[in-house]
């Protein structure tokens, strides 16, 4: 009885609910949100970094106090009243309340009020056909930018010339890789630990490893020194063993600008079947493994960036690195570059550059970095899976159609009518008063 | 009679901006002739002139100074232009150091270097222009000031570290130029030469021998080292490359500055830095070089410019134009594209077309601001008429300009300034042509005198015509992105303007009556569309640029969120007007707040220090930036007054409100 009667009432309320949803009010009010969240994450740039600003603006449904203030003390700079940053700390910090509707809510809104109104006010007409092919673009756009946030990933593929590479590298998550030789085969076993596994003060076992691993101190940036003996007399070196018998390991604050990358380092204590068999210091970017011997069985350990396997290898041929003559401009970076894919059994030479990345086996190649100088000639392609790159192709076209066919009707429409109105008064200009000089 | 005074007025202006296309006729030394020979500088072939003028500009602000005690040799009377102080600054420079051409006006820099703060005629001080023989004393307190300054992020930088940056960079150019034809400071260059060529046989053998570890005669290795000391200081002074590549080499090294040029018959500068370890080399490349030392003959443009040197200083008009002829036919057959390019380029900016636009503009504005107070049909004719000349002007600079950079018409800030003038204009011209009310014209003008403005602003930081970086450097990408969302900038600030005089005109005059106002909404109304299109159009091609260069369709750059506000702000106010959220007035104040989100996104983001597309920017610039924003606060503001206060709605005698229910109900679009 009383379930039916709250049936009812929610039946009546519906199509007020359509009504409201589907709303131009609704459709000015998400705009408006939407213009002042890309305001905000703008100027929460600077302070916060892009990539926080996206997790914390755009890709996200609210944006919290602590975003929130980051913007607005950084508008404060545009009207010389100078507010402080907040530490960088501060960002990572809890209970975060949300303050402002983020990029996903507006997006999500929006993309019930356009089909709302679709659905329930707009009719289908010839000269709505413009309206339509838009919003249906800007359909496919919103869910293209959604896959794309789900599903796309970035690495980093990074070579000298002549060397060949079968993976790519992750450009943030790093994994503690064991490997030792397989006797009788070019293979190697190979165990790999996710940097996020290895928590302070955590124990990992995994098999075949005959050791279990304990992480004494993680570090999501940190950067190793050289120590010196007469000078860090009250600092231990960072490890028993390895490297980090003679160094020292700084844990650094966190980067969070384009620029610059975080590098983990850790000390980790490796425990065998007869107890301790001491401390290593690993960093993300160590110039190769260490060694250590169980039970006959020699283990390589590096922590290292994740790797992205390939059905193929690239192999870097050449580069060209041209800047304008007298000028530190440059010009052009080039890759020459060898795909190589046993599976299809193709072999052949490529050039990328910028504006002209390679598209290969579902990934994109672009040419990112390039240094001549300092390591001898080296090459860093950025390297993208984003299976939905070609949906803003295709938006794009709709959007642009679609508003273009629009404004052609309507411009059609309106010198129709001024061609009629001019047509049945004097010429434009003669009408007007002495005074009045505004005719229409 | 009425009928013919536009196109009379049309005419004059029109011959008055050609004329200058004429080069003005010079007596005794051909300054100009010199000044369109083509060299190397910023990357890019230019003529001599143009490096001048850049120079002057970034030193002093103006292309030509006064010549205040007429030292130049041919300048004409009262101001000197760019290519004769150019010429001064690398033959005469004793001369050239006395004339104040240090622009400073930072009180603290000034304090610092000694220099008065104000004015002081009796002493000839203006308290802004400084000459170097003044600065020279004291530029070491600047040079201690600028390390720290330069190690700080371009954005965190007081106005103080500013000025002495400039300050810095301005001196680095004028002594960078006076390296370019000769070592600086040089009395007789062509004697010089004569010794140095003289110094290269026995220098070199001399210099084999002791490489080679035998004996060799040391007072010759000393001299010819002594000249090769001088010369490599004055190539790493990284003056302009003035010598075309020498086509007796089967492999030229393409353009070389003097310096290089000289080394090059003796030992050659890059072995010569290995030499002295400033820069190593290979061992392979060492006995590469060591083994063209002393084989190659010295490039014939240098005795030329010796031979330019020599009559400038001594004042020869006949022998200066001679040897500068000389030297244009040495270039004539394998370089004539350049000398070609160099040509046009000097009289492109002889001719000043933006210059003459910008006058016409104001003239035209004017016009149709007379118009509205009551004056004949034959003002606003003449005002169109000259709109339109201006606009033919404005045009056939933008052409040239996209012709000597071979680029589409947007390729940095300053080309921008100059586009969204351009198409700002024709818009108005467009609306003219429907509804010759001359706000077309007006908004038009306005807003090409405007925009031709701040383009002179921006032309003060150097070459206007600067190379792209490789990822910029696509023709497809400026011809499309660039030029759309350029026109989406230009056309949102037309029906900003066109609100900004619906709100004055009704506010302050009766001439807004009903028609007027429907009239102008609709404008309004029609640009805003023109505007979702091209803005929304451009912002997404930048994506799939983006794409295509990054694999990132969006990264959430400021540039790229600035161009999205601007077609979310659109978007907003069709949708708004749509739903009968706003009606004639509010589609107007709507429209003034484009100006504001547009104007962010053309300058704001760049002022913010992060992000691919931020190119630096002036305090000034800021401050522009911030008034542009509160006249437009003050605009809606005004326009939020009730109706009842406006002027256009009292005159019409009745109680009904601009917003008032007359206005008949948006079209279901």
């Amino acid at each position: 009885m009383h379930d039916a009667r709250e049936a009812s009432r929610v039946v009546e309320m519906l199509p007020r609910f359509v009504k409201a949803l589907s709303s131009l009010r609704l459709t000015v009010v998400v705009l408006a949100c939407g213009i002042v969240l890309v305001f905000l994450g703008t100027l929460a740039q600077e302070p916060m970094g892009l990539y926080l600003v996206q997790e914390r603006f755009f890709k996200s449904f609210f944006v919290d106090q602590i975003a929130f203030s980051a913007a607005i003390r950084k508008a404060s700079h545009l009207v010389f009243i100078n507010l402080d940053p907040l530490p960088p700390e501060a960002y990572e910090a809890h209970p975060r309340i949300p303050v402002f509707p983020g990029g996903y809510l507006i997006g999500a809104v929006l993309l019930a009020n356009l089909l709302a109104a679709h659905i329930s006010r707009l009719r289908l007409s010839w000269n709505k056909t413009g309206i339509l092919l838009t919003h249906a673009g800007i359909v496919l756009m919103i869910l293209g930018q959604v896959f794309t946030d789900l599903m796309s990933n970035e690495s980093m593929l990074s070579f000298s010339e002549g060397e060949t590479r079968a993976y790519s590298e992750h450009v943030d998550r790093f994994e503690l890789v064991f490997a030792r030789d397989v006797p009788g085969s070019e293979r190697e076993l190979v165990v790999a630990l996710p940097a996020a596994l290895l928590a302070n003060g955590s124990e990992v076992r995994r098999d075949p490893l005959p050791f279990t691993v304990r992480v004494q101190r993680m570090h999501p940036n940190a950067k190793p020194r050289q120590r010196a003996p007469m000078v860090d007399t009250n600092r231990e070196p960072a490890a028993t063993q390895g490297v980090g018998r003679k160094a020292i390991l700084d844990p650094l604050p966190l980067v969070r600008d384009m620029d610059h990358r975080n590098v983990p380092g850790a000390v980790v204590e490796l425990v065998g079947p007869k107890g301790s068999m001491g401390t290593w210091m690993v960093w993300g970017q160590l110039s190769g493994p260490q060694e250590v011997e169980v039970g006959g069985e020699t283990w390589r350990m590096e922590l290292r960036p994740e790797r992205l396997y390939n059905p193929f290898t690239l192999t870097l041929l050449k580069i060209n690195h041209e800047v304008y003559r007298g000028t530190e401009i440059p010009r052009n970076f080039q890759s020459r570059v060898r795909i190589d894919n046993p599976g299809t059994g193709e072999h052949r030479e490529v050039d990328i550059y910028m504006n002209n990345p390679l598209r290969y086996g579902g990934l994109t190649f672009y040419q990112n970095q390039m240094n001549k100088e300092v390591l001898g000639p080296f090459s860093g392609l950025q390297v993208v899976r984003n299976p939905s790159w070609l949906t803003p192709y295709v938006s794009t076209a709709m959007v642009f159609g679609g508003m273009l066919l629009h404004f052609l009707i309507m411009l059609a429409g309106f010198v129709s009518k001024s061609a009629a109105g001019r047509s049945g008064t004097t010429p434009a200009g003669a009408t007007a008063s002495k005074k009045r000089n505004l005719p229409v | 009679m009425k009928r013919w005074i536009p196109w009379i007025v049309a005419l004059v202006a029109l011959g008055w901006a050609a004329s200058k296309i004429v080069p003005p006729s010079e007596k005794g030394m051909a300054a100009s002739e010199f000044g369109r020979l083509p060299v190397v500088f910023n990357g890019r072939v230019q003529p001599f002139d143009s490096i001048a003028r850049n120079s002057l500009m970034q030193i002093r602000n103006r292309q030509s100074l006064p010549d205040d005690a007429s030292k130049g040799t041919n300048a004409s009377k009262g101001t000197m232009e760019a290519t004769p102080w150019l010429l001064e600054l690398v033959f005469k420079p004793d001369i050239a150091d006395t004339r104040r051409v240090f622009r400073i006006d930072h009180p603290d820099v000034k304090a610092l270097l000694g220099l008065p703060l104000d004015a002081d005629p009796a002493k000839g001080d203006d308290g802004k222009y400084y000459s170097w023989s003044r600065l020279e004393a004291t530029f070491p307190k600047l040079r201690e000031q600028v390390a720290p300054a330069q190690k700080k992020e371009s954005t965190t930088r007081t106005t103080f570290e500013q000025a002495v940056i400039k300050v810095n960079n301005a001196i680095g150019l004028y002594l960078r130029l006076q390296n370019t034809v000769q070592p600086m400071r040089t009395t007789n260059f062509a004697g010089e030469l004569a010794a140095y060529q003289a110094s290269i046989k026995p220098g070199v053998e001399a210099f084999k021998a002791r490489m080679g570890n035998a004996a060799f005669d040391t007072n010759a290795l000393a001299r010819l080292l002594g000249f090769a000391q001088r010369y490599l200081a004055m190539d790493g002074m990284e003056a302009p490359l003035i010598l075309a590549p020498d086509q007796r080499l089967k492999e030229g090294d393409g353009w070389l500055r003097m310096g290089d040029a000289l080394l090059q018959a003796s030992i050659p500068a890059p072995l010569f830095k290995h030499i002295v370890g400033e820069k190593p080399l290979p061992p392979e490349e060492v006995d590469r070089l060591m083994e063209t030392v002393g084989t190659l003959p010295l490039h014939p443009g240098i005795a030329r410019f010796a031979a330019i040197s020599e009559a400038y200083r001594a004042g020869d008009a006949a022998a200066f134009n001679r040897s500068v002829s000389e030297y244009r036919a040495l270039l004539e057959r394998p370089f004539a594209m350049e000398l070609a390019k160099a040509t046009r380029e000097t009289a492109f900016h002889r001719t000043e077309p933006f210059y003459s636009a910008l006058v016409l503009y104001v003239a035209a504005f004017l016009l149709a601001c007379a118009f509205w107070t009551g004056f004949s049909e034959t003002v606003r004719r003449t005002a169109w008429f000259l709109v339109v000349v201006a606009f033919a002007i404005h045009n056939a600079g933008l052409v040239t300009r996209m012709l000597l950079e071979g680029r589409p018409p947007v390729t940095n800030l300053y080309s921008s300034a100059i586009f969204i003038g351009w198409g700002a204009v024709g818009l108005g011209l467009l609306l003219e042509h429907f509804w010759k009310n001359a706000i077309g014209l007006a908004v038009g003008s306005l807003l090409g005198f405007a925009s031709l403005v701040i383009a002179h602003m921006l032309s003060l930081s150097g070459d206007t015509m600067e190379m792209m970086r490789a990822v910029l450097d696509t023709n497809f990408w400026l011809a499309t992105h660039v030029t759309i969302v350029t026109l989406g900038y230009a056309a949102t600030y037309v029906a900003g303007f066109l609100a900004i005089f619906y709100v004055v005109l009704g506010v302050f005059t009766p001439v807004l009556d009903e028609k007027v106002g429907r009239s102008l909404t609709r404008m309004v109304y029609g640009i805003i569309c023109f505007a979702t299109l091209f803005s929304f159009t451009g912002t997404v091609l930048g994506g799939i640029w983006a794409d295509q260069s990054w694999g990132r369709f969006w990264g959430w750059d400021p540039k790229e969120n600035g161009a999205l506000m601007i077609v979310l702000w659109n978007a907003l106010v069709l949708h708004a007007r749509l739903g009968g959220l706003v009606r004639e007035r509010g589609l107007n104040l709507a429209a003034v707040g484009g100006n504001i989100v547009t104007a962010w996104s053309w300058f704001g983001t760049n002022m913010l220090g992060v992000g691919l597309h931020a190119y630096g920017f002036t305090d000034a610039a800021f401050l522009g930036l911030l008034g542009f924003v509160a006249f437009n606060l003050a605009i809606i503001g005004l326009g939020l007054m009730p109706t009842s206060t406006w002027r256009s709605v009292r005159a019409r005698g009745k109680a009904t409100t601009v917003t008032g229910g007359k206005t008949a109900p948006a079209p279901a679009v």
